[in-house]
């Protein structure tokens, strides 16, 4: 079907120009045969100004993310994958189902089609994998140099587990604090992909959508969560001990790391609590609930690593401090500035 | 780092899985199976696997 | 990983904590200086600053390569971007250093900054880009420099006509000497550097021994290593008696490494050094010698001229020298953060001020 006629539009040899974005055939060729085709649903298909979506739910979670990760494409995944997981994630432990998601892409003049149609495969496979659908698009191109490859936005809309009572303030001294995972492995995946420093390793990224993971888990006993992305663990429990006004203690010795993010992390000078993870989740449990919490993630597909790695306490200085392999303690701070490979 | 491989000047180490070509123009009579100090892409020195398990036996019967 | 791990045994590390308490009983106020970034590191990653006794004080002094790079070779180095055809190749930590206006860091983007693991990748890239004029940032102690050195060879082999070093290696005991005798540091012991060691050997600490009558050990990088050398080293001092003790033999031989050393002296000649912080250090710094002059990025490349500006309320040199912590510092957290650092002690991880920063001092501690 269309073959033999002229093509005005999409073909996976060629490259995107600022025709595609400008609302005439061209863009409307892009739009039927890459977008639609791969991520039709009866939302997307009406292809109206809006999607309207009648929702049972009185509360609702709404998000919003960029993405800018260069390299484009990386062990494990890419720039597509992320931009649904990442939305997927911040609704899930929210302690929301996620639904509905949008995607924007700006794309500059020159970008490669085939780079893009593996892009909008991505996230195709990433809707499927986590039950979403993108109900709403756009599409953009711009001037070579405007935009470094393709940025995607994606904004997504959850409903509210009933029994989801996610919040800063029920967090009590006592608390444990559970991760689903292996810590560091999308940042790692991203270093090597990135930068030549000659490795090799059987490392990938962990990009991976959580809402079946909290869906197993979701409870009255599960008081807060966060998904450790960027600035990695010991950020993101300094975000948690700083809104809960605790400390929070954590021991070196059962943080689950990969035996080779762990051995480049050593050979490279690198941190793993600072590096930034995709897949993986914190949360913040009752006490009482931490034993059978960790025995459901264990049971999921994507919390077989799954291990409670400290502790919220009573002292209220903010502060996250990490018990370490040999007896010392140290506080753990925010991340402060990128983390480079360091010589000696 | 392991030595799993040499040829020539270069050896192919690996530790924990991570694997990597460096150069051993500063080591004497390196062995497939030696560990290695690696630092900025070559080998600088060879571990002593005897001594390093006498020192750890001095620190286990420290009282 | 093996070799690694064992040497991080928490039950040994609590023994050796308590006899290092008991040694320190009865000893006045003791300075041991580390001068190796990876112990500064070290010691702040495992937390073992907070579990020492009162008395002894583990101060850290310029062992951060990085740090002690002066701002004019920065500038130098940001000014050589602005050239046709120069891709500067860098270790990674070098990126965040300040210099007057910028930093290799915030150049990245141009793509004429990339991060290396190695001088060798730079020397294959020249290879392959012979279009291009590659400018390898040549900043690291006697550990890196024999790297370097051999990189340089490789591509003297290959005759090579694109490849340049621009020399700020430095040796680190002229200016362990310099500390040495700086009644205000007061040093009452040195932790020597773990793998500058491994290449110069242990010789070249007994004049610091004999002279200042300083106890000087070897000490690995491991939390087990670090312990037990402070031990060795509070020993000594207890018993008054000043030598040097090797307690890496895993990996330091007494020779040092022949093939790295004399490699060294082939491809590098000695010279009067400056040291951000610290001031000329004289033999302290390594240039290509005259044989290897073509690959001297000063006597190939017309740098172009750069004003350089001093810090103004900056006291790394005496955060450096371990006469005054970041504490005392004006700058330190207000203006100089890590995200936006003034001076050298707070641009790299293993700067001291960097590491106050993210392990704030035992004292301020609830």
């Amino acid at each position: 079907m269309g073959e033999g006629k002229q093509d005005a539009g999409y073909n996976k040899v060629r490259q995107i120009t600022l025709a595609h974005g400008n609302g005439g055939a061209q863009m409307h060729s892009l739009i039927k045969d890459l977008f639609i085709k791969n991520l039709g649903n009866p939302f997307l298909n009406k292809l109206g100004d809006a999607a309207i979506i009648d929702l049972k739910a009185k509360k609702l979670a709404y998000t919003t993310d960029s993405f800018v990760v260069k390299p484009l494409f990386f062990p494990g995944g890419d720039i597509g994958k992320l931009s649904v997981c990442g939305t997927v994630n911040d609704l899930a432990v929210s302690g929301a189902m996620p639904k509905y998601l949008s995607c924007g892409m700006i794309a500059e003049d020159g970008f490669s089609q085939a780079d893009l149609e593996k892009i909008t495969i991505s996230i195709k496979n990433a809707c499927k994998s986590a039950g979403v659908n993108i109900v709403a698009g756009d599409f953009k191109v711009v001037e070579k140099g405007a935009v470094d490859g393709i940025f995607i936005n994606t904004s997504g809309i959850g409903e509210l587990f009933e029994n989801s009572e996610i919040a800063i303030s029920r967090i009590k001294p006592g608390d444990k604090v559970i991760i689903n995972g292996t810590i560091g492995d999308h940042a790692a995946s991203i270093l090597l992909a990135r930068e030549e420093l000659k490795f090799k390793a059987r490392i990938s990224s962990d990009c991976t959508p959580l809402n079946s993971i909290v869906s197993s888990i979701i409870s009255r006993d599960i008081k807060f969560m966060r998904d450790p992305t960027r600035g990695g663990l010991a950020t993101t429990l300094n975000e948690i001990s700083i809104a809960s006004g605790y400390n929070i203690a954590i021991e070196e010795s059962s943080i689950p790391i990969n035996k080779s993010v762990r051995a480049l992390c050593e050979i490279l000078g690198l941190d793993p609590l600072y590096m930034a993870n995709e897949g993986k989740l914190i949360a913040i449990v009752s006490k009482g609930a931490a034993d059978s919490v960790l025995l459901k993630m264990k049971r999921h597909l994507f919390g077989k690593d799954a291990r409670i790695i400290g502790e919220v306490k009573r002292e209220k200085s903010q502060r996250v401090y990490l018990e370490t392999l040999s007896s010392g303690s140290r506080i753990l701070d925010m991340i402060t500035g990128e983390q480079l490979p360091r010589i000696c | 780092m392991k030595i799993l491989k040499i040829e020539g000047d270069k050896a192919i180490v690996s530790s924990g899985g991570v694997q990597r070509s460096i150069g051993i123009n500063f080591l004497k009579g390196p062995k497939i199976g030696d560990y290695v100090i690696v630092h900025a892409g070559f080998a600088i020195e060879k571990l002593d696997t005897v001594k390093a398990e006498e020192t750890l036996k001095i620190l286990e019967e420290l009282q | 990983m093996k070799y690694i791990d064992e040497f991080r045994n928490l039950k040994i590390a609590e023994k050796l904590y308590r006899l290092i308490n008991e040694e320190a009983e009865g000893l006045c106020q003791v300075n041991f200086m580390e001068v190796c970034g990876t112990h500064t590191m070290a010691v702040e990653r495992f937390g073992i600053r907070r579990m020492l006794p009162e008395n002894v004080r583990l101060i850290s002094g310029p062992g951060c390569p990085v740090c002690v790079t002066p701002k004019n070779y920065i500038d130098k180095a940001i000014g050589l971007i602005g050239l046709e055809d120069v891709i500067i190749f860098s270790f990674g930590d070098m990126l965040k250093v300040p210099g007057t206006h910028s930093s290799l860091l915030k150049k990245k983007s141009s793509g004429k900054v990339k991060i290396v693991y190695s001088a060798l990748d730079a020397v294959e890239f020249a290879e392959k880009n012979r279009d291009k004029k590659i400018v390898f940032l040549g900043i690291g102690f006697e550990t890196t420099v024999p790297t370097v050195a051999a990189s340089i060879k490789y591509a003297k082999k290959k005759k090579l006509k694109n490849f340049f070093v621009y020399s700020g290696h430095k040796v680190m005991p002229p200016a362990m000497r310099l500390l040495a005798g700086d009644k205000e540091v007061n040093i009452k012991g040195f932790l020597c550097p773990a793998h500058v060691s491994a290449i110069i050997g242990i010789k070249s600490y007994a004049d610091i021994c004999e002279k200042y009558n300083i106890p000087c050990v070897i000490a690995g990088f491991e939390p087990l290593d670090i312990l037990q050398s402070i031990l060795m080293l509070a020993r000594q001092v207890k018993l008054n008696i000043a030598k040097v003790e090797n307690q890496y033999n895993r990996v330091v031989r007494v020779s040092g490494n022949i093939k790295a050393l004399s490699l060294i002296d082939e491809v590098f000649s000695t010279h009067d050094s400056e040291w951000r912080g610290i001031g000329v250090i004289k033999k302290s710094g390594l240039v290509l010698s005259r044989r290897y002059s073509d690959f001297d990025a000063e006597k190939n490349i017309d740098f172009p001229k750069v004003e350089t500006k001093m810090d103004k309320g900056c006291i790394c040199g005496s955060v450096l020298k371990g006469i005054k912590t970041p504490l005392e510092c004006g700058l330190f957290s207000k203006k100089c953060t890590p995200e936006n650092p003034y001076g050298a002690c707070m641009v790299s991880s293993e700067g001291a001020c960097a590491a106050y920063y993210k392990y704030p001092h035992p004292n301020l501690l609830p």
